[in-house]
């Protein structure tokens, strides 16, 4: 049997570089303004698992993401870095997941991938910055997480040792396998892109993107079966209905508001001595300070 | 039943100031709603706890007091909060936005099938009627939070689920004793029926954990230097000023990253969250993030050469100038005119 590794991996819009046309002029999020991308400790995660990967004979590497067509993008771009293959899980009723309905709906699907060793997550993902499908898909799984992973440092006798990284400090801990890891931005970058994996893989494509492709992939596919995405919807997977998307998501958002500067009451003044002098002695008399 | 729950972290016997802050809230919140306040306390030696909880107003302390339970370990502590939630049924319990709280409340949230809601800056009662259905909620918990990078902000509520689980970003909620003679009762955590020894399959091999040498959370004066400030040597500026004025000195991250200052010292999204009475940034441009560390300040002074520095919209005053020609100015005329 091989070692499975999984690495849960997420597209977000790219909250990092929000220019002004990103905001709605009704104050809801453009995000077709915002590229998007492979979220930033999914790529940490991917490397922890790339090493792994790379120091034993038999080790396999299987990128699982949930979302929409385009998300089958980051499956392909992974892939290039060295993943082995992925799993697209979208369906329309999957819309409006909050933390809970996603941590359901991947936690199904990684049951389908049993039995695996090790499950691989980023910490956070920036479109929410939530931090928390990791531990609640290892709760749905039943097995040990262990958070802020900034190395990976051994894998042997069933037992994985892991160091993290703290608020305040580090922590090195071990627990057996199979368990879940997220996996900390201080942790080493992902490796670039190999171009022999490139060529090999640059057609991969999902069912659902191929409907939307004017090229036949047909024949291609059904030689090079390793370019065929896998794709799952709720049908595939075994799953309480009530339970999924907006109807299975106990958060509801009751308002957004875009951060608007108001301009305050403010008094501009020169670096002039005068002018400096005369806030000095205001502060102290309204005791803002001394 | 029905009460306001706080998760309590524990490093070397003490209460750690977030549980402390969150407490406060809670106190205010269990006044609005008529009810108690409740501390879960999980750790070892926590015999005299309760001197540390009760001045912040806490009715209950439900102490697991067990030799393997510290330091913090998940599935453990997971455990014991679970089945605590399960036997009490709280309105709402909240956690601190740390290390330990953020790795505990999903895996608590997702064991009771309950929403929650990460790092929240804002937490407020408020009243809800569902659009489709028209079902009024009375008294929910308004869980408010920067999304999407700071750019926006978020009011988040659980209308079905309970307890309404949060966590709590570390310095925004303030501090407050109640009452140094409060007093409440403390209740013992039958541990033996909560945990198992499979609760215990991670192992800490290792711990190192940094006294929190640098604090500036609870500095009433902040002088913070940015990008603007041009190096690590006109930082000495800035650290003059703020021993004068009995201040600290913050950052940006721009500063930060250039290698002006430690890290501990940054403000903003990733660095610690401030509410001094006065916050004088020197040569910072006031982007989002940084501001969703420092917009609360009581007063904020801008020293900045651009006259357009998104920071002098939320400054009290603003000094046009630059930050090595105003800072040894305003050192001059503090000395000079201070008593
Ligand atoms: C996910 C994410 C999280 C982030 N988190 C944080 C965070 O927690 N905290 C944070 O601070 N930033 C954070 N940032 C970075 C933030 O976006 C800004 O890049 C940063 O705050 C800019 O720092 P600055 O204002 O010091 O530098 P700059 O933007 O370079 O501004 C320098 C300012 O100094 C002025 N200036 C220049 N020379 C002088 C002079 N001689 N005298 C007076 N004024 C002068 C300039 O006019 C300018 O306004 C984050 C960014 C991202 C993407
Ligand atoms: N839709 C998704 N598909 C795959 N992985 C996800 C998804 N959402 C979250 N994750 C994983 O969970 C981590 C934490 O996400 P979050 O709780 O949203 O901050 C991410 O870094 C991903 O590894």
């Amino acid at each position: 049997m091989s070692f499975r590794i999984i690495v849960l991996a997420k597209q977000v819009p790219d909250t990092r570089n929000v220019g002004k046309d990103a905001m709605k002029a009704d104050g809801t999020v453009n995000r077709a303004a915002l590229p998007a991308i492979f979220n930033p400790e999914d790529l940490n995660a991917l490397e922890q698992a790339l090493r792994i990967k790379d120091k034993m004979k038999d080790a396999e590497v299987i990128i699982l993401t949930m979302g929409p067509t385009r998300a089958s993008e980051i499956i392909r771009e992974a892939m290039y870095r060295g993943a082995d293959r992925g799993y697209l899980i979208t369906d329309r009723k999957f819309a409006g997941s909050d933390t809970l309905a996603t941590s359901y709906t991947i936690s199904l699907a990684v049951k389908k991938l049993a039995p695996y060793h090790l499950i691989i997550s980023g910490r956070q993902a920036i479109d929410g910055d939530t931090a928390q499908v990791g531990p609640q898909a290892a709760e749905k799984l039943g097995i040990p997480q262990i958070t802020y992973a900034e190395d990976v440092q051994s894998v042997e006798n069933n037992i994985v040792t892991v160091k993290r990284r703290l608020e305040r400090g580090v922590e090195v801990v071990s627990c057996p396998m199979p368990a879940l890891i997220t996996v900390h931005s201080s942790a080493p970058a992902c490796r670039n892109r190999n171009s022999k994996l490139l060529m090999k893989f640059k057609h991969a494509r999902a069912v659902t993107e191929l409907q939307e492709e004017t090229k036949d992939y047909t024949e291609l596919h059904s030689h090079r079966p390793y370019l065929k995405i896998e794709e799952w919807s709720v049908a595939d997977l075994d799953a309480d209905f009530e339970m999924l998307g907006l109807t299975g998501s106990p958060t509801k958002v009751k308002k957004i508001e875009n951060v608007i500067l108001q301009q305050k009451d403010s008094k501009v003044i020169s670096s002039d001595d005068k002018e400096v002098e005369a806030l000095m002695v205001e502060l102290i008399n309204n005791h803002v300070i001394g | 039943m029905n009460n306001i729950f706080v998760y309590c972290e524990i490093e070397n016997g003490n209460v750690e100031d977030v549980s402390l802050e969150i407490l406060s809230k809670g106190r205010k919140l269990a006044n609005q709603l008529n009810c108690k306040l409740e501390a879960v306390v999980i750790g070892t030696q926590l015999n005299n706890i309760e001197s540390q909880l009760f001045p912040y107003g806490v009715d209950v302390i439900h102490v697991a007091d067990d030799p393997r339970l510290y330091p913090y370990t998940t599935l453990s502590h997971a455990a014991v909060v679970v089945n605590v939630f399960k036997e009490e049924k709280p309105e709402i319990a909240l956690f601190g936005a740390t290390s330990v709280g953020r790795d505990l409340a999903p895996r608590v949230a997702s064991a009771l099938k309950c929403g929650l809601t990460a790092d929240c800056t804002s937490l407020v009662i408020g009243d809800h009627t569902e659009n489709k259905t028209g079902t009024e909620y009375k008294n929910l918990l308004y869980q408010i939070r920067p999304a999407f990078g700071g750019n926006i902000i978020a009011t988040i509520i659980n209308p079905d689920t309970r307890p309404q689980m949060a966590t709590v970003r570390e310095g925004v909620m303030k501090k407050e004793i109640v009452s140094t003679t409060y007093q409440g009762i403390v209740k013992k955590v039958d541990i033996g029926a909560f945990i198992t020894d499979e609760d215990f399959i991670v192992k800490i091999i290792e711990r190192h954990i940094e006294e929190q040498k640098i604090n500036i959370k609870s500095a009433p004066i902040i002088v913070a230097g940015g990008y603007g400030v041009g190096s690590k040597e006109n930082f000495k500026l800035l650290y003059d000023l703020a021993d004068l004025v009995g201040g600290q000195v913050g950052a940006s991250r721009a500063a930060v990253d250039a290698g002006y200052v430690d890290h501990a010292r940054q403000v903003g999204q990733t660095g610690v969250t401030v509410r001094p009475k006065l916050y004088i940034a020197c040569g910072i441009s006031g982007a989002v993030q940084h501001r969703a560390g420092m917009d609360q300040s009581v007063q904020i002074i801008s020293i900045n050469n651009d006259p357009n520095a998104p920071i002098n919209l939320i400054a009290d005053y603003t000094i046009i100038g630059n930050v090595s020609d105003v800072i040894p100015k305003m050192i001059r005329y503090y000395k000079e005119n201070s008593k």
